[in-house]
């Protein structure tokens, strides 16, 4: 019961609007001694990402991993956490491509990414334009919109179905979509897959990586919950 | 002006497996060595430790232990005509870096090539006849023969403490092992584990269907095990974090594991990391190797000259080296002169996403990079015939995951959606349950399929990136499709709930963003005359008999075998020639 009222309490405060977000980490603040399992969550500031940005991403990744009986949503499991640090990391600033020019456009796209663009540069300008687009065509932005137009425009951006004025817009949802299911599943130590919460999903045992036991035991189910880096069991 | 160190008798190019063979062989025989390695020194302890090291972001998606592309990378194109763009971001295959090189994070799939692999133009011109190897097809043999490789290949298994069941001892068929195998001088130095849930599946399927599926072989020991040199490897317990890992355990044969222990008090070897090779040295004559040019830890460029230069990187870099160095002719698909980056090839892989019922624990996660998987060998090299099929080559069909990775690894059944609720529920619905039954094929070599520099991009200090130019041919798509249509019917006698199929089809072009395979051979091949090849026998270049090339650069055509157990016979094969008549007497080792 205690795990479902965490959880609830998690879903409510991941569809508060921004404005409620400022009194929810005061919050969080005062009572963290007492809440340690969720303080992180609820206090967490975001370093890259702006107010208007953090409603975006918040709104988004719960669209593309939503609340539902299955298991836990992006938001519950800190994905927007985890990506405001990655794109703090290096590999935020690109460290990890080769991003020398010239930049070619027109090419088959199974010669893979060629944009210009850093992860930090596809978020802040894919944001930016997506949230333009959805004014223009909606009147709102992105993360007022009602959650089948939410999805009725992702489905739009995966497919580059809308043009945005800054990266293309299946790049954007490329990145989102990948960098939204890493928080899922990474492990803790980066700020998503809160509890392990990804992991208990769909039943992987996360850092156990022993499996002595069970070398001779193919076919049966395997009883062990997971564990994380750090020791953190579930 | 370059810092200009003391000569050495040997200086080695990358400390990967083929560096750590010739490093061993070299100060076996008493040489000053010195090894050059682009990359940061690492060992099981501390980078591959557990727990940390069981972290699919870092290593299995961010790829910590590969080549860092923002630094270097190549560029892809599909035909002669058009314009390379970079590989930017890792998908296709994964380059390694640093000790160990790629051997540090393989899965430790050791294959020995089939008999007929080495001698494959004459073998199907025998079998098939001479108008059976389609125009533009540039494959050859061999210059060195299944009985003078096979004690190499038989000794790199114990150095690897290589799991498995043999399959032909000494020209006897043996029960439980692949009897298309060409014959063994000696049984796997380690048992094989049991099969893994799936390949167990599989297994039996197989035998319905008449075939024999086996342990595929394992890098990977499944016991306590001390190998020739007295190197301690421990078991395997199928941990889920071995491709794109290093190993906790000493159980998956790395450099690191197998070789670098007894190396690493030797006086007359000394190591150097972070050291980028940029150029191999020549005298006036540009016949004779003086030593290489590189970019040590502190940016300085730095010559370090040697009697005798090893070339033992990555098969992409060795070719680019040479053409950096402007050793040899650059191959010109126009003209079909030159050699140096012909024969490029690759491996064309197919997979069947298998998917059962909630009563069926596949436990993905449960798995190792080659061990507990099963294998048949049935449609792979000449093992069939071919006479109605179409094509030369084949596949291997293997089933087992190396492991239940969430990011990467999760299979659903296509046409479901990417994200969102359904996505979510499938997801959970199918993990447990889902296994992945594979093809890995040959791509034979063509007149258009090559490296070379690239004219326009360039790496972190200044050089020509390497540029290839390669896509897939006929003979491939009718390769990948017959393969196929044998993995279906297997896996349809697995009866799982629901089956897919990920296959190359006609008119599909190579796509550099999903991984597939680091199994790229060729660009300096060997052969039996310096009209055909770059390299003889036994690795020496034809045009600087004082510079030896490793690894598959070697490679005249690409076969469906993993191609470490090849490279490293290659390799061994080259260093008992050196010891026992190069050294006495530096000259060309095969008349031209």
């Amino acid at each position: 019961m205690n795990d479902i009222s965490l959880s609830r309490r998690r879903l409510l405060f991941s569809t508060a609007p921004v404005a409620a977000l400022g009194a929810a980490q005061a919050i969080g603040l005062a009572g963290c001694a007492k809440e340690p399992a969720t303080s992180d969550k609820r206090t967490y500031a975001p370093t890259f990402f702006t107010a208007k940005e953090w409603m975006f991403i918040h709104a988004a990744v719960d669209r593309l991993i939503p609340p539902d009986a299955a298991g836990p949503s992006a938001v519950e499991a800190g994905v927007p956490q985890f990506i405001d640090r990655q794109l703090e990391a290096p590999y935020g600033h690109g460290a990890y491509f080769y991003m020398q020019g010239p930049f070619l456009t027109d090419l088959p796209p199974t010669l893979g990414y060629q944009l210009r663009y850093t992860p930090r540069e596809l978020y802040r300008s894919g944001i930016a334009s997506a949230d333009a687009a959805c004014t223009q065509t909606a009147g709102k932005v992105f993360a007022a919109l009602t959650p089948d137009a939410q999805d009725r425009f992702l489905s739009a951006l995966e497919h580059n179905k809308v043009i945005l004025s800054g990266p293309p817009a299946a790049a954007f949802f490329a990145q989102l979509l990948q960098n939204t299911r890493e928080g899922y599943f990474a492990d803790p130590l980066y700020g998503g897959n809160h509890d392990m919460g990804g992991w208990k999903m769909i039943g992987f045992p996360g850092a156990r990586a022993d499996f002595t036991d069970w070398i001779d035991q193919a076919g049966k189910a395997y009883p062990l919950g997971p564990v994380a880096i750090d020791g953190a069991r579930s | 002006m370059a810092i200009r160190k003391k000569p050495v008798d040997a200086v080695i190019v990358g400390y990967g497996w083929t560096g750590a063979i010739m490093a061993k062989a070299l100060t076996d025989a008493g040489l000053n060595v010195v090894a050059l390695e682009r990359g940061p020194a690492r060992d099981t302890s501390p980078d591959f430790e557990y727990p940390r090291i069981a972290d699919e972001l870092k290593y299995g998606i961010r790829g910590d232990l590969w080549q860092p592309l923002a630094k270097e990378t190549v560029t892809v194109r599909h035909g002669i005509d058009d314009v390379a763009a970079p590989y930017r971001r890792y998908g296709s295959f994964v380059l390694g870096n640093g000790v160990g090189g790629a051997g540090a994070h393989w899965n430790g799939q050791l294959w020995r090539a089939s008999p007929e692999d080495l001698r494959l133009k004459s073998h199907i011109q025998e079998r098939y006849g001479k108008g059976f190897i389609p125009a533009g097809m540039t494959i050859q043999d061999y210059p060195v023969s299944w009985d003078e490789l096979e004690p190499h290949f038989d000794h790199f298994e114990k150095v690897c403490g290589v799991s498995g069941t043999a399959g032909n001892l000494r020209g006897e068929i043996q029960a439980g092992g692949n009897p298309f195998e060409g014959p063994r001088s000696d049984e796997f130095p380690t048992p094989p584990l049991p099969a893994i849930y799936s390949a167990e599946l599989f297994s039996k399927a197989a035998a319905e269907l008449g075939y024999k599926a086996f342990p595929l072989p394992a890098a990977n020991s499944s016991i306590a095990y001390t190998n020739p040199y007295g190197v301690r490897m421990g078991p395997c317990n199928l941990c889920g974090y071995c491709e794109r890992f290093g190993c906790f355990l000493y159980s998956k044969a790395s450099p690191q594991t197998t070789i670098l222990p007894i190396l690493a008090k030797r006086a007359n070897l000394e190591v150097r990391t972070n050291s980028y090779v940029t150029r191999i040295l020549r005298d006036s004559s540009g016949k004779r190797a003086t030593g290489v040019l590189y970019i040590d830890e502190h940016g300085r460029e730095v010559e370090q000259p040697a009697d005798m230069v090893v070339l033992c990187a990555f098969q992409m870099h060795n070719v680019r080296l040479l053409l950096l160095s402007g050793i040899g002719a650059p191959y010109d698909p126009n003209t079909g002169e030159g050699l140096v980056g012909k024969n490029f090839a690759y491996q064309m892989c197919s997979l069947v996403p298998t998917f059962f019922n909630e009563d069926v624990q596949i436990n993905p996660f449960i798995g190792a990079g080659a061990a507990g998987q099963r294998v048949i060998d049935e449609f792979n090299s000449d093992h069939f015939d071919h006479a109605d099929a179409g094509f030369i080559g084949g596949s291997l069909i293997y089933a087992g995951g190396t492991g239940g990775r969430p990011i990467d690894q999760t299979m659903i059944p296509s046409g479901t959606p990417h994200w969102g609720s359904e996505w979510k529920t499938a997801v959970r619905k199918f993990y447990l349950h889902a296994a992945p039954i594979g093809t890995q094929g040959s791509v034979m070599s063509y007149r258009d399929s090559y490296l070379s520099l690239d004219p326009t991009y360039k790496d972190a200090v200044g050089l020509p990136l390497l540029r290839i130019t390669f896509d897939w041919h006929d003979n491939e798509y009718r390769m990948a499709a017959y393969c196929a249509a044998k993995m279906q019917e297997i896996v349809r006698a697995m009866k799982p709930a629901h089956q897919d199929l990920l296959l190359m089809r006609p008119g599909d072009h190579w796509d550099t963003r999903v991984y597939q395979s680091t199994h790229t051979t060729g660009g300096a091949i060997m052969g039996h005359h310096p009209r055909d090849s770059v390299i003889n026998r036994y690795s020496q270049s034809w045009d600087v008999p004082n510079l030896f090339v490793m690894g598959a650069s070697a490679f005249p055509q690409n076969m469906g075998y993993n191609p470490t157990g090849l490279l490293a016979g290659l390799a061994y094969f080259a260093a008992a020639k050196i010891r026992d008549t190069y050294l006495k007497s530096p000259a060309p080792l095969v008349d031209a």
